[in-house]
């Protein structure tokens, strides 16, 4: 019973990302129309709501081209693996008290763990094209991940020593102190909090870190033979990649689904915290604060240009990398030495 | 608890059907992704046995670090694929299965000498925890842990000495 009921969540959380997906796509073509001060797409529908599944149905029907000299099961098997990584990073996500598809006692680890997977499907897919573009593409991404995956770990490591667990759920509760707002690991931790940020757009390559599939460069980046849908599910993980990032941004470091205030709000109404009512504001307090980051991902795509790649190589190792090993000493100090503010 | 003795045999019998792949393969990239279907084998069957943490940390160290590196360096020189083998002598398969069969016996009548423990010894949730884990390498094994980390600082700082531009 508790397997199905195990299954039957995930199952949701699935279908609510392939969704997300979706609305995502919408939400980035009409706010970077916005932001270039032109329509975005406004025919499809009613404000051009059903554009993202007139492109889902595009890629469907395209045709699946691959080239004579690729090789054929890896070049399947790289978006496939894409998609299943991506998905199962969501499995992990705290979306109310409670409400978790694998409470892992190393969720943290474990996000680590399959963050520096998804290179595989990039790297693969850029091989197996036998394209020098996607091959110069997925090396880039291979670079660029390994690259910004130590800061990110190191920033990680430094929320961890904070809550002293490495269980997402306790991570977030352990955020609760302080009004729910003072308690954020962004207050305690603001370092860490701006470097998980940075390589978080890195390891999704968003722009301005958006190298392998730098257009000018390198056509399509490692993605640049496929088409149809193989080209769909990479679009997919993608964008699935990047919400859980906002996602993950949120539970490390603003609180995860903890509403703001609420020991305060416990207090004025002592019958919330065991109503039905409690799991959904969480839920909503939780997509709110998700909603912003998603905007912020938009936000700095159309604002900043491209890092050139030998920039890119220099944040990393010679900025953010001291910077974060700086940090962890810190914070683990501040940990020792003022436990009371912590 | 009918489902741990399953899924032990499934993974053992995956990870050694990759590790052989993984020689036999005649391209390099090939090899590559048999190794690291191995090392996830190898890191299921830790979760099995309620070793979470190290579990986790083989998936991260390994498969996401160490072997994208291998794969990096692979493809970066763009190794081409062995010769495929003309025949297969079967003098050699011969021999090499009745050598394994020997080695087996061997092996068992040594170990039967031995008193060993038929049965796994029982891994509690607690015991392959981070914190268990944490406690017993900084307490108990703190020299080793110290050993190990100037021998790896020591191979690191050799790497960059061996890497660096010589300016006269």
């Amino acid at each position: 019973m508790e397997y199905l009921l195990t299954a039957g969540f995930a199952f949701l959380v699935i279908n609510a990302m392939l969704v997300s997906a979706s609305v995502l796509v919408y939400a980035e073509r009409r706010v970077s129309g916005f932001m270039q001060n032109r329509p975005g797409p406004n025919r499809v529908g009613p404000l051009g709501l059903l554009q993202p599944f007139a492109d889902v149905l595009k890629f469907v029907l395209k045709e699946d081209v691959q080239p004579a000299a690729a090789n054929t099961f890896i070049h399947s098997l790289a978006p496939v693996l894409m998609v299943v990584i991506a998905m199962s990073t969501a499995s992990l996500i705290p979306f109310a008290e409670g409400v978790v598809v694998a409470d892992l006692n190393v969720g943290v680890l474990m996000l680590l763990a399959l963050t520096s997977v998804t290179v595989y499907g990039i790297t693969l897919a850029g091989w197996s094209s036998n394209s020098k573009y996607s091959l110069l593409g997925g090396l880039r991404s291979a670079a660029q991940m390994v690259s910004y995956e130590l800061s990110m770990g190191l920033a990680v490591i430094s929320v961890v020593l904070v809550a002293g667990s490495l269980n997402l759920m306790e991570i977030v509760e352990n955020q609760a102190s302080g009004g729910a707002l003072l308690g954020w690991n962004a207050v305690r931790n603001p370092i860490g909090c701006l470097i998980f940020i940075v390589t978080a757009f890195a390891e999704t390559n968003r722009a301005p870190f958006d190298l392998p599939e730098a257009e000018q460069e390198l056509v399509g980046g490692y993605h640049t033979e496929y088409s149809g849908m193989k080209f769909g599910m990479f679009f997919l993980a993608e964008y699935v990649n990047w919400f859980i990032a906002a996602f993950m941004i949120v539970t490390l470091f603003f609180g995860g689904y903890l509403i703001p205030f609420q020991p305060q709000l416990l207090a004025l109404a002592p019958g919330l915290a065991d109503s039905v009512l409690f799991p959904f504001l969480q839920f909503g307090s939780l997509m709110l604060k998700v909603s912003f980051f998603v905007f912020l991902f938009i936000w700095v795509r159309w604002t900043f240009p491209r890092f050139k790649y030998n920039q890119l190589m220099m944040i990393g190792w010679k900025y953010l990398l001291p910077i974060s090993l700086a940090n962890a000493i810190l914070v683990a100090l501040g940990v020792i030495f003022f436990q009371t503010y912590f | 608890m009918a489902a741990a003795p399953f899924m032990f045999f499934l993974l053992a019998t995956v990870s050694v059907v990759a590790a052989i792949g993984m020689l036999v393969a005649r391209s390099p990239v090939y090899s590559a992704l048999w190794l690291v279907l191995n090392l996830f084998c190898v890191a299921g069957l830790y979760l099995t046995m309620n070793a979470t943490f190290i579990g986790v940390i083989q998936i991260l160290v390994y498969a996401g670090a160490i072997m994208v590196l291998f794969l990096f360096v692979i493809m970066l020189l763009n190794l081409d694929a062995l010769p495929q083998l003309e025949e297969i002598d079967w003098g050699m398969v011969a021999g090499f299965v009745l050598g394994v069969v020997v080695l087996s016996q061997l092996l068992y009548v040594i170990a039967s000498g031995f008193d060993l423990p038929m049965e796994a010894m029982g891994a509690s949730a607690e015991t392959g925890s981070a914190e268990s884990l944490g406690i017993a390498l900084y307490t108990r094994y703190a020299l080793h842990v110290e050993v190990a980390a100037v021998l790896l600082l020591a191979a690191t700082v050799g790497a960059v000495m061996l890497a660096q531009k010589r300016f006269e």
